[in-house]
């Protein structure tokens, strides 16, 4: 175990897919000479060199189709997206194309690529580069979406997508770039899709997140044992697909109660979608309607106390657990 | 101003009531004190009086109906006053419950909820899809649960504290069918097959008697003082006065003890009080309730302001009630205003009866027969009329040594007799 930031985590990932697998390589803009928007890939161009670390133009649409191509050719690409709002120009690659083509070939083609993206406010950047679109991902059938909330999983996970056969959108929340944590050695460390944490066991309501939002959650799981006597079960989810919903229903049906917190928009959001199948498998363990702390909906604000208020807080974690009781 | 009616709460633990019959009918004008309404409790048949004058407006439950209590019945308008439109009946909102702080950390103020809309026709049960789940497979009536979460629905806890707060017949009388049997469903649980048995459904009088027996005794811990009372001197009396006494005036040998126990109370007024969270209420009024057995139960009701009444007047009294009774016919006050409780099987040959305190009253004094019985006076033995009686006292009011007190209070009037003639 080493104590290493997300990116520094990230970075081990890569490092260690490069070297394990000649099939894989990096690709996507700035990602070499500059060491990537939020340097991840920082210092692998030298260590790997200019066929397995491509600087690409800005063609978000252009390197996912290459992307693509790589894949069913038989390498094992990584195309890095500077951000998930930029991900928009390259949809119609995902969706159709990566998403689709195992299906419409009738499994004789299969697209194991990974796209990483970076997502998330908090940073100032306005409403076209700091939202959270997970749930968009989610919503396509064909491609599974990763969001780790900590360094030790964002490596682990990491690694495991490479080693996926299908396409893996894997979304990094950008407040937590310079989150530190312990993160194991073991270069076979990885972590399987669509197993859920349980970051903090409790008795009396089960708050639910994902990437950034997990720490939402368990800082508002803090404020609600020490302030109200009340006992927080912490899940984070870690992918949406495949989705761990066995571990969200066993706990929901042990407290009775579930507030799920996320970014993005909670108008057709992923909690929309995650609150419908608690109701659907957990209906008669509900002591309370499941309550969604997402965020406002609005584009996200360039100004600052503006851009805290259309976040999600523990504050709303923590007032939608006491409206439930 | 409109003036609303609402459904009265007769008793402690009357939680709804049926419509059985209107007595007035809008446009017709209601003096204070009119009957408007026959009101069918768990008990009885009573009449609603009204409380103000109007004119009636608009009835809002129909015959045959049952509602919560406190849910509007009827509007009338003030006299003169030009009849608004009515606005829908709304459930009464019950009062959000505190929330509990462990670790003497400072509350927080409780987020903003969304407040059920005006107007909005709110009668659907507000619980909580577990809590119906828990309450189902217990065969709990929902209804019957107060529910203490947001905007009044029943959560789990509320089940599970209804639950806690049923008898444990099942648990404590093998042999004898539950008191508070479970609403037969086609999937019952298990609970009532495995013992062999005709299954009678409880009805509301006898599922009351259970509720309130069982929180008598889960609550008021109960002390017992037992006494003989020798009553020669006040059967010659009541042979005295009933010589002139109207067919209404004629006096039982209860109405003595109720005039008694009248005149004691008045000097040991914590018998005639109640505990509660807030300490003790001690009641102005000596209402005092005399057990009269109905042919499906018992019921309780009050001879009310027993402490201004004569001998003559609580025996006509006595006699008016235990026929309205019988007719259930009584008045809500009967039924909730009773200070304390005398219960009497004399009539059966009962040698000694130790009641259950009715609550939430301080105490209840329990009567048998007055049998001759040979007793030691200026040591000879001599034949006396001796009755037993049994004083049952909630020890979180009084101690046993007021208690001493009290029944012998009841004991020197009742072998002095004459100072009930006052």
């Amino acid at each position: 175990m080493a104590e290493m930031r997300f990116r520094d985590a990230l970075r081990e990932a890569l490092r260690e897919e490069l070297i394990r697998d000649p099939r894989v390589f990096l690709m996507g803009e700035d990602i070499g000479l500059y060491g990537g928007s939020y340097a991840v890939t920082k210092g692998l161009l030298d260590e790997f060199g200019p066929e397995r670390v491509l600087d690409t133009p800005i063609a978000e649409s252009g390197i996912v189709g290459a992307g693509i191509g790589a894949a069913m050719g038989g390498l094992r690409p990584m195309v890095e997206l500077m951000t998930i709002n930029f991900s928009f120009l390259a949809l119609d690659q995902i969706v159709n194309s990566a998403a689709k083509l195992y299906y419409m070939s009738n499994g004789q083609i299969n697209v194991p690529m990974v796209i990483r993206m970076a997502s998330g406010g908090g940073s100032q950047l306005a409403a076209t580069h700091s939202h959270s679109l997970e749930g968009l991902y989610a919503h396509f059938p064909g491609i599974k979406v990763v969001c780790p909330s900590n360094p030790a999983d964002a490596k682990g996970l990491l690694k495991r997508a490479f080693r996926d056969d299908n396409t893996v959108v894997f979304i990094e929340h950008t407040a937590l770039y310079s989150m530190k944590g312990e993160v194991p050695d073991d270069p076979e460390f990885t972590i399987e899709f669509g197993k859920a944490n349980i970051l903090r066991e409790g008795k009396d309501v089960t708050i639910i997140g994902y990437s950034g939002s997990v720490w939402q959650a368990s800082r508002a799981a803090t404020m609600l044992e020490s302030q109200e006597g009340i006992s927080a079960e912490v899940i984070d989810l870690r992918t949406l697909r495949p989705l761990d919903i066995d571990t969200v229903i066993a706990s929901v049906k042990k407290t009775n109660r579930a507030v799920i917190v996320e970014d993005d928009w909670k108008f057709g959001g992923f909690a929309g979608e995650l609150s419908a199948q608690i109701m659907e498998r957990a209906f008669d363990w509900l002591d309370a309607p499941v309550a969604r702390v997402c965020g406002k909906d609005v584009p996200m604000p360039y100004n600052r106390n503006l851009e805290f208020a259309a976040l999600p807080s523990e504050e709303d974690v923590v007032d939608a657990v006491l409206a439930m009781l | 101003m409109a003036i609303e009616v609402t459904m009265p709460q007769m008793g402690a633990d009357m939680t709804e009531g049926a419509l059985v019959r209107w007595l007035k009918q809008p446009g017709d004008v209601v003096k204070r004190g009119d009957i408007l309404a026959e009101i069918e409790t768990d008990k009885a048949t009573v009449e609603l009086e009204a409380f103000e004058a109007g004119i009636v407006q608009q009835l809002v439950v129909a015959e045959g109906e049952t509602v919560p209590v406190g849910q509007v019945i009827a509007i009338l308008a003030a006299p003169g006053e030009v009849a608004a439109v009515a606005e829908p009946p709304r459930l009464p909102r019950p009062a959000v419950r505190e929330r509990k702080v462990e670790g003497g950390a400072t509350a927080r103020p409780a987020a903003p909820r969304a407040p059920v809309l005006e107007g909005e026709a709110d009668e659907r049960l507000r619980i909580s899809p577990v809590a119906r789940r828990i309450a189902a497979e217990a065969g709990l009536d929902i209804r019957a649960i107060a529910g203490t979460g947001p905007d009044g629905r029943v959560l789990r806890r509320d089940v599970e504290d209804a639950l806690r707060a049923q008898p444990l017949a099942a648990a404590s009388q093998p042999t004898a069918a539950p008191s508070t049997p479970p609403t037969p469903r086609p999937t019952a649980p298990a609970l009532a097959a495995t013992t062999a048995g005709r299954i009678e459904t409880a009805s509301k009088i006898r599922q009351a008697i259970a509720r309130r027996m069982t929180l008598s005794k889960q609550t008021q811990p109960h002390y017992y003082l037992t006494l003989d009372i020798d009553m020669t001197a006040a059967l010659t009396f009541r042979e005295q006065v009933n010589v002139s006494a109207s067919d209404a005036q004629r006096v039982s040998i209860n109405d003595l003890v109720v005039k008694a126990c009248a005149l004691a109370l008045g000097r040991h007024p914590r018998f005639n009080a109640e505990f509660g969270d807030n300490g003790l209420t001690y009641h102005d009024e000596i209402n005092i309730c005399i057990g009269i057995a109905l042919d499906d139960g018992l019921i309780a009701p009050a001879i009310l302001h027993c402490d201004e009444k004569t001998l003559g007047k609580i025996a006509a009294d006595a006699k008016d009630l235990i026929a309205r009774a019988k007719s259930g016919h009584l008045k809500a006050d009967e039924y909730s205003a009773g200070t304390f409780t005398i219960t009497n099987l004399g009539a059966y040959g009962v040698e000694m009866l130790i009641g259950i305190i009715n609550p939430p009253q301080a105490a209840i004094l329990g009567v048998g027969s007055v049998l001759p019985q040979a007793v030691v006076r200026d040591g000879a033995i001599v034949v006396r009329q001796v009755m037993k009686v049994a004083l049952s006292a909630d020890h979180r009011v009084t101690d046993g040594a007021e208690g001493a007190r009290f029944i012998k209070e009841i004991q020197g009037i009742l072998e002095n007799p004459a100072s009930m003639s006052l």
